[in-house]
Order: structure tokens, then C-alpha cells, then sequence
């Protein structure tokens, strides 16, 4: 079929040739003799494949006649597809004759092929933002409607004791490696372990992907202090380890990372030494109160090195930024009424602790927010935001969102928010923000 | 001298029993309806708890960290299959840190395996058919046949784990399918003069008992599954409901009956409320409770609303 495309494409392509560039009759007529050439190699092409799938077709219906219930083995015994080697390959000391084409339609190995999927983010703003005029990152571009992920994720079993799990990024400004980590899932003395580049855990918010955000953008706390949109995610370890009591879920979790997190336009860390590693601590504490509704604790602490004291790559002043974290989360869902009412609400509280030159900036930030789902299909939420800045502490920003939420099925969402933020210098924004999200394959469940 | 064949004493002393005095099994289900089945085979040799309760529907179960303490410590985790909890059960089991229930390890035994699984779906499947399933309709428990399949997956795996108990189980297996083959006598000969009946149900949740009792599933609340029903195809329904004279839906305790009343309202029928599953309502306290209690609600409602076929 590839041939064909070729084929169509070049005509396509000779014909608007032809009409931009003012060629003499000569050339036209010469071109017109290719064109002609050309959907007569096409037209024979076209019978060429025709006839094949016929043949085929009559192939298939014997077969189907023959053996009523097809089985795997049977396509498996088929001989196995093969490939012409290019022509000058063999002369060049290549290979000659046909070549086995891998990953054919009937290869058994593609069962082991990850699930994959890919979720698309769509973002619009409307309204009026002078400070950021990005609504949902820290660039200082316009950017009114945006693409503004498609997250492709592959995810399988490795072998018996580690899983694997890619989640890669096309976003605006390129593609990125969002995550991408080897989790062990049965080491000695129920460690779980996992190594690669992942978002830190670090409170609640920074370890969500944007699609499973409640909000459309991220709260304010979190552009402040812990990085935006990026967050403290980079490459490293990470241990988790249960501890045992009998009263409720207890998680303890040491991550340690290379030492660069958030975007350029807004570093958080960022490491000139191979010693000056990240390092990230949480707690999660976690009980059920009734049947129908629990609560989830965490303490967070985070601390790397951040660029107020570097120069060219070389870090004289060797400034640190010391992060706190404290958030708690209550759901609430009743069992048998799960998939119409639920409700969830959720709190941060950030502590930012910031050398540079100037002296420590001690800044903090929170948000609260809360989401009730009031039919299968529909969610209201509300977010109270206050921050001040992490270079900055003296400036303080504050705002507050209404959302609305629709699911036209488990696989999309179309989500309003109107978003008000008061920043520190006087300036305020009214935005209505909205999203598309939309997602295709088999994308697993995500942690709770 | 003296001192190694005391510390060895004491080692041996010390040491565990092997086979004999083995603790007791610790299993943990998915649902309640294959903690039922594995009670009746383990009997006292296991303690047996499940992860969703019966009344809530088994799709959306939420997944929380209590349940990972509960599959940390377990020695079997039994599950549907067929991709039922997919959208719950696997970061559970990969937070567990056990390696005993990991997928392909000895202590995961997926139910389904030997059971009669309806509704392949058959050529290319998309999801604007709604949420379906690729490896066959899920909701296979609710026939007995497939009960005493489960029961000899659950015999066999607890034997495999639990050699020296074999015996046990399988003695419990063989007494578990001669109760059921009496009741499912019973059953059927109840359902017998109902052959052929027409209903309609909310989600597909009961192609395997339609299919044992011979009722006839004439459409679904639902347009397709997973999707909420939609003004047009309830107007459908019911226009074909009062075309061929069906009156009763059936509707899983976890769903809204908003949507079926009115249907029911419309044609003159009634709405039941029809657990699929153990635990549904607090009357369903094993696998044989879940067949007389269905059986006696559809008949009860058939002789009220009249026989229609």
C-alpha cells in the first residue's frame, strides 16, 4: 500500500508543480508525458493490488471453509514473512536473498508487547492574564489554545521481579521523558524499590500526572515553590517500605535524585557537583474511618541545591532550598451508590526555605480544595489558593477557581474553571480556562 | 561438644514445624462471590476475606492502601479474570510487596480459567461499543456448573499450596458439588415452567443465569455497557419492551433505579432488585443463598406481573 502512497503523493506533487512554476510549453508538455507515465504505473499498481487481495481474499474463504475455527498454531506453522534485500545491499557485503521481516501480523512475541496508550491534553484560556500570559506554564508567551500534552505511556511486566513503566510526553515545546522507571516489586523485607526518572513524592499534587489532576492547571502553591507543572522529577532511586502496626497504612519513602528539577524559566534544583544530589522524604499515613470514607495523611521534605548562588555551571555560592510539605486528603464515596456520589477533599501546606544572596527567604503556600461528584457523569469543585514567592518571601499571591467537570465516558473529560488570582504587585487575572482530554489504549489504573 | 548438640536442640527445637502444623491458609478475593466458593472448599484451613463487597458494583472498586496491607500478608489472591478489575486490582498488587500473588506466581489463580465464559466478543472491537470486554463477559459466576468450575480451580490451588491437606479439600470439593447438584436440580425445575421468559437488566451482568434458566434477555437499561441509558434508547426500550410484552428489569443493587422505574412505569412492569452477587443484600450469605434468593424473586415477580414470553 506504502507504493501506492508514493505514487499518489508524487502526482499530487508534479501537479502543483506544474500550476506554481511558469514552465515553458516544452516542459509542460514533458511534464504532462510524466503525469501520464506516472497514473499509468499507478492505475497498473492499483490492478496489481486489487488482483492480490482478491486472490487473497478467495485464500481466506477456502481457509474459513476448510477449518471453521482457526486456530493460533495454524497461523503460527504459516511460513514467515519475508523481505527483499535493496538492491546493492548484497554487492556491499550485506545479506542476499529474502529476509525474515520480525514482528510480523502472526508473531506469538507480540503478546509481550507493553499496553500501550496515549491521553491527549487540550487546553484553552480565555480572559485576560498580563503576568502570565501562558495560563498553564512559565513561559512568557501567548498561548490561548494549546496542545498541550499527548502522554504516551507503555507499561508491561520485565521479568518475574520488576515491572516497567514509560510515561513520555509531546508537549508544546518538544517532547519529554515524563517518567520512565524499573519498579522491583519483590525484594527481600517488602521494600519497593524503584530506579529511573519519576515525579518525587513529594506531597500530593507534584506526584500526578495532568490528566489525573482535579483542576486544569496546578495550584499556586505549586508554580511558587515546588517547580510548576514539572515539579521535583528527575532521575534516581527510590525506596518505599511499609511499617507495620496494627492500627492503620503507614508508608515511609526515601528518594534520592540527581539534583535538577523544574524548568529553566523557573529552576527549582539544580546540581553542578556530582555529590550535590536531591534528596526527597514522605510519610503517608492512611486509615479507613467508616466503609464509605478514609483519610490520607503525608509529611514531605525535600532539599537540593538551587541556582541562586551559581554562575556558568560553577556554584560558588552554594545555595540551598529546604522544602516542607504537610497534605491531607478525605474521601468519601458510598459503597453501593460508588459510581454516582462522591466527594474528595484535599489540602497542601508548603513551607519553602530559600538561601540567596540576600539572605534566607522564608516563603509558604497552600491550597484547599474539594470536589463532589453529584451524578455519574458530573463533578463540582471549588480551589482556594495563597502563596508567596520562593525568591520573594515578601510577595504574596492568592486566588480561587470554580470547576466544572463532565465525563462523556470513562475515556474523556471536558472540564471549565474560572480561575481569579491577585498577584503580590497589584495585578489580577480573570481567566476561564477549559480542557479536552481524551484517552485511547489501554492506559492501567493509577495509584489512589 | 556439648554446646553444639545443645544449640542443635534448640535449633531444632526452635525450627518451625514443617507440613503438619502449617498455618492457616490466608486468602484474599477479589469478590465476595469467590470468597463464598472458597469457603466451602477450605472450610476451617484458611481464612478467607474479601477486597469489594457484593453490593458494589465490581468495575469500580477504589483501590485503597487498606488493601494493600491486606494483599501484603496474603498467601493466595484469587481474582475474576478477564479483565473485571483492571481498572483497580493491579496497583494494589504491585504495592503489595508480595511476591506469592504477583501475576504468574504461585498464589495468583485467576477463577475464570476453566469457567464458561459467554459474549466473546467476535471480530474487531472498539471502545465506541462502550466499556467492553475483550476476553469475554466477566460476570460468569452466576451459574452453578461454573460454580463447581471455580470450586475445583480454588480446590486445586489450595491443594498445590497445601499438599498434605488435599485430602480435605478435595473431600469438601466433592461434597460442595453433590449440594450443588442437588440445588441446581431444585432450581431448575423451579424455573422450568418459566422457560423462555423475557426480561431486560440493566448492565450484562447475567448472561451465564439466562442462560442456565432460560430466560430470554431482551435489551439492557444501559445503551452500552458501562455507558448511562440515553433518552432515545430508553424511548426504544420501552417501545419494544410493550411490542413483545416484557415486564420485568433487572437491576444490580449498585445501580440508580431512576431510569427503570420509569421504564417499569411505562409498560405496566416491575423493577427488581436482583443481586448478581453474594452479599448484595444481607439475606445472600453463601453461593447457594445467591440462587434462592434470585430464583425466588424472579418467580414471585414473574407470578405477579404475569407470565410473558
Amino acid at each position: 500500500m506504502r507504493v501506492t502512497h508514493f505514487v499518489c503523493a508524487s502526482v499530487v506533487a508534479a501537479v502543483f508543480l506544474t500550476g506554481s512554476s511558469p514552465a515553458s510549453a516544452q516542459d509542460a508538455q514533458a511534464l504532462r508525458q510524466e503525469i501520464d507515465q506516472l497514473r499509468r504505473d499507478f492505475e497498473t499498481l492499483k490492478q496489481q493490488y486489487g488482483d492480490r487481495l482478491t486472490a487473497l481474499e478467495a485464500k481466506l474463504a477456502t481457509a474459513e471453509g476448510a477449518a471453521p475455527a482457526p486456530q493460533p498454531a495454524a497461523a503460527a506453522a504459516a511460513p514467515p514473512a519475508t523481505a527483499q534485500v535493496p538492491p546493492g545491499a548484497e554487492g556491499a557485503g550485506g545479506p542476499s536473498g529474502s529476509l525474515p521481516v520480525y514482528g510480523n501480523v502472526a508473531a506469538g512475541s507480540k503478546v509481550f508487547n507493553p499496553d500501550m496508550a496515549v491521553i491527549g491534553d487540550f487546553l484553552g484560556a480565555i480572559g485576560k492574564n498580563d503576568l502570565h500570559p501562558d495560563p498553564f506554564g512559565p513561559g512568557d508567551r501567548s498561548r490561548t489554545l494549546q496542545m498541550h500534552e499527548s502522554e504516551a505511556s507503555f507499561q508491561a511486566v520485565v521479568d518475574p521481579y520488576a515491572r516497567g513503566d514509560f510515561f513520555i510526553s509531546f508537549g508544546e515545546e518538544g517532547v519529554e521523558l515524563e517518567e520512565g522507571y524499573v519498579t522491583f516489586t519483590s525484594l527481600p523485607g517488602g521494600l519497593l524499590t524503584k530506579v529511573g526518572k519519576m515525579r518525587a513524592a513529594f506531597g500530593k499534587v507534584n506526584a500526578l500526572h495532568n490528566h489525573v489532576l482535579p483542576w486544569t492547571d496546578r495550584p499556586l502553591v505549586t508554580n511558587n515553590l515546588v517547580g510548576g507543572e514539572d515539579g521535583i522529577s528527575d532521575a534516581g532511586f527510590s525506596v518505599a517500605r511499609l511499617i507495620p502496626n496494627p492500627w492503620l497504612f503507614l508508608e515511609a519513602t526515601g528518594q534520592v535524585f540527581r539534583g535538577d528539577s523544574g524548568p529553566d524559566e523557573q529552576p527549582l534544583f539544580r546540581t553542578t557537583k556530582r555529590s550535590e544530589v536531591s534528596y526527597v522524604g514522605h510519610v503517608r499515613a492512611y486509615h479507613d474511618l467508616t466503609e464509605d470514607s478514609n483519610i490520607d495523611v503525608g509529611f514531605s521534605y525535600a532539599r537540593g541545591h538551587n541556582t541562586a548562588g551559581q554562575l556558568d555551571n560553577e556554584d560558588p555560592g552554594r545555595f540551598v532550598t529546604n522544602l516542607y510539605g504537610l497534605d491531607a486528603t478525605v474521601r468519601w464515596r458510598p459503597l453501593q451508590r460508588s459510581i454516582y456520589r462522591s466527594f474528595v477533599g484535599r489540602t497542601e501546606w508548603i513551607w519553602s526555605r530559600r538561601d540567596q544572596q540576600n539572605g534566607l527567604q522564608a516563603s509558604d503556600g497552600m491550597y484547599v480544595s474539594g470536589d463532589y461528584q453529584f451524578a455519574r457523569r458530573w463533578f463540582a469543585g471549588a480551589r482556594y489558593d495563597r502563596s508567596y514567592r520562593a525568591d520573594d518571601a515578601s510577595l504574596l499571591d492568592t486566588g480561587g477557581s470554580l470547576l466544572l467537570t463532565y465525563w462523556p465516558s470513562e475515556f474523556s473529560q471536558v472540564r471549565g474553571q474560572y480561575r481569579r488570582i491577585n498577584y503580590a504587585l497589584g495585578e489580577s487575572a480573570n481567566e476561564l480556562l477549559f480542557q479536552f482530554q481524551f484517552s485511547i489504549g489501554a492506559h492501567g489504573a493509577h495509584p489512589f | 561438644m556439648k554446646k553444639f548438640l545443645t544449640g542443635l536442640t534448640a535449633a531444632i527445637v526452635l525450627l518451625p514445624l514443617p507440613a503438619f502444623a502449617q498455618a492457616k491458609l490466608n486468602v484474599i478475593t477479589a469478590t465476595e462471590d469467590l470468597a463464598a466458593i472458597a469457603r466451602e472448599v477450605a472450610g476451617d484451613r484458611a481464612s478467607i476475606e474479601s477486597l469489594a463487597r457484593g453490593y458494589q458494583d465490581p468495575h469500580y472498586v477504589e483501590p485503597k492502601p487498606s488493601f494493600i496491607l491486606k494483599l501484603q500478608k496474603a498467601d493466595v489472591l484469587v481474582v475474576v479474570g478477564r479483565e473485571l478489575e483492571i481498572g483497580w486490582l493491579p496497583p494494589l498488587i504491585q504495592q503489595s510487596r508480595n511476591a506469592r500473588i504477583q501475576p504468574g506466581a504461585d498464589g495468583y489463580l485467576d477463577a475464570s480459567l476453566n469457567a464458561e465464559i459467554l459474549e466473546m466478543p467476535q471480530g474487531q472491537i472498539t471502545r465506541a461499543m462502550g466499556d467492553v470486554h475483550p476476553l469475554g463477559n466477566p460476570h460468569y459466576w452466576l451459574d452453578p456448573e461454573n460454580g463447581k468450575r471455580i470450586a475445583k480451580e480454588v480446590a486445586d490451588k489450595f491443594s498445590q499450596l497445601r499438599p498434605n491437606d488435599r485430602a480435605f479439600f478435595e473431600q469438601r470439593l466433592a461434597d460442595f458439588n453433590a449440594r450443588i447438584d442437588a440445588a441446581e436440580k431444585r432450581w431448575l425445575a423451579a424455573m422450568a415452567p418459566y422457560k423462555g421468559m423475557k426480561v431486560v437488566t440493566y448492565h450484562r451482568s447475567f448472561p451465564n443465569f439466562a442462560k442456565r434458566f432460560s430466560l430470554d434477555i431482551m435489551g439492557y437499561v444501559e445503551p452500552r455497557p458501562g455507558i448511562p441509558p440515553t433518552p432515545q434508547h430508553t424511548l426504544d426500550l420501552i417501545n419494544e419492551m410493550k411490542r413483545q410484552g416484557v415486564k420485568l428489569i433487572l437491576v444490580e443493587p449498585y445501580f440508580d433505579l431512576k431510569t427503570p422505574k420509569k421504564i417499569a412505569a411505562d409498560v405496566g412492569g416491575e423493577v427488581l432488585v436482583m443481586p448478581p452477587s453474594v452479599g448484595g443484600v444481607k439475606e445472600v450469605t453463601d453461593f447457594f443463598k445467591l440462587f434462592d434468593y434470585d430464583i425466588n424473586l424472579l418467580i414471585e415477580a414473574i407470578k405477579r406481573v404475569g407470565a410473558s414470553k
